[in-house]
């Protein structure tokens, strides 16, 4: 690989983009792509943008028989979370690990601080506004932590409305019956408010913070690995 | 001579794989730093390969490496290949699993097969 062609990936990355690289597995010779790209055989931007939709790299032979590998580098997974308590500070911790993108979403500036929350990106809005200016994606996790009505449901709302893969809500089963007609007389359907889950996490006996992060960063890896792919 | 430098790259995998998951950008702040690095990526598995297609190892020419593209398994002689390709410069396709002829010294324990695009980072 030439260094300008990683520089070209990593500068894709930066700039959250998608970018795929195509080597000829013959020749040596590669390309970078991004989607909509033109002068390519039709057959090449066909593969990349199966790629980046599948978030899967793969081997293909093109016409002619000569095999091609397409390595895709789509942004990262984001991990949006509202309500910066305290559960949300190893959730947030985790979910860098697990190479997300994460934002931690509060209007109250004293819980969303930088000290409580480094490497992340803070939003000091009111969640549904927040929620609205993310552009969720079917590569993105919502899980709302506040407990509180005010902040929750809206929040709900707008990730109800998107192709957010996953959906958390904390909350006790009764806390759960509540939202859920909340939702139903707010106009949303049974199979909507299904995609919400609650009692958010596995039911894995958490008890601490940090135990309920893993239960919830268990949950969403799971719907990401086993049920959306 | 094998079992040295595995157990020497194997203490290295541990301890930089927690330090840096960006293999790419490692690699290029080598390179930037005026190290040789060669890139080896999963291109294609078949069975129960740990590591998916486009998992990356970056290698310098001093054996240091970060990333991975197995278990830990393959992870000795792709380096070793590496310094090759480095000194080389040529790509080339690596092939790993059970049927290999080294099966128990660098194969797969899992079953799995797992192909490799090896490539030297060139200026030019």
């Amino acid at each position: 690989m030439k260094q300008e062609t990683l520089k070209q990936i990593l500068s894709a990355q930066a700039a959250k983009q998608p970018i795929v690289l195509a080597s000829n597995l013959q020749t040596n010779e590669q390309l970078t792509l991004v989607p909509g790209e033109t002068g390519q055989p039709d057959w090449m931007m066909t593969e990349v943008d199966a790629a980046i939709r599948s978030d899967k790299s793969r081997t293909t032979d093109a016409p002619d028989g000569t095999p091609w590998f397409f390595n895709v580098f789509n942004p990262p997974l984001r991990l949006i979370i509202v309500g910066a308590v305290h559960i949300a500070q190893p959730l947030a911790r985790m979910g860098l690990e697990a190479g997300y993108d994460v934002s931690v979403i509060d209007p109250r500036e004293a819980f969303a601080s930088a000290e409580r929350f480094p490497n992340v990106t803070l939003i000091n809005e009111w969640p549904d506004e927040a929620l609205q200016h993310l552009e969720l994606d079917a590569r993105t996790a919502v899980v709302t932590l506040t407990h509180d009505p005010k902040l929750d449901d809206p929040a709900l709302h707008v990730a109800l409305q998107s192709a957010a893969f996953y959906i958390g809500a904390l909350g006790s089963k009764k806390t759960q019956a509540a939202r859920q007609q909340r939702l139903t007389d707010a106009g949303f359907a049974d199979a909507e408010i299904a995609r919400i889950c609650g009692p958010v996490g596995l039911n894995i006996g958490a008890k601490s913070p940090a135990e309920i992060a893993i239960s919830i960063l268990a949950e969403i890896t799971q719907t990401l690995r086993q049920e959306h792919s | 001579m094998a079992g040295s430098s595995m157990t020497e790259t194997t203490t290295r995998l541990d301890n930089k794989n927690r330090a840096d998951d960006n293999v790419l950008a490692q690699a290029a702040a080598w390179a930037d730093a005026g190290h040789k690095v060669a890139l080896a990526t999963v291109i294609e598995t078949w069975g129960s390969a740990p590591r998916p297609v486009g998992s990356q190892l970056a290698i310098r020419e001093d054996a240091t490496f970060v990333g991975s593209v197995s278990g830990g398994c393959i992870e000795g002689d792709v380096v070793t290949r590496a310094l090759d390709a480095i000194q080389s410069e040529a790509p080339e396709v690596l092939e790993y699993g059970v049927a290999d002829a080294m099966a128990w010294e660098v194969g797969l324990a899992c079953g799995g097969k797992i192909k490799i695009y090896l490539e030297p980072l060139t200026v030019a």
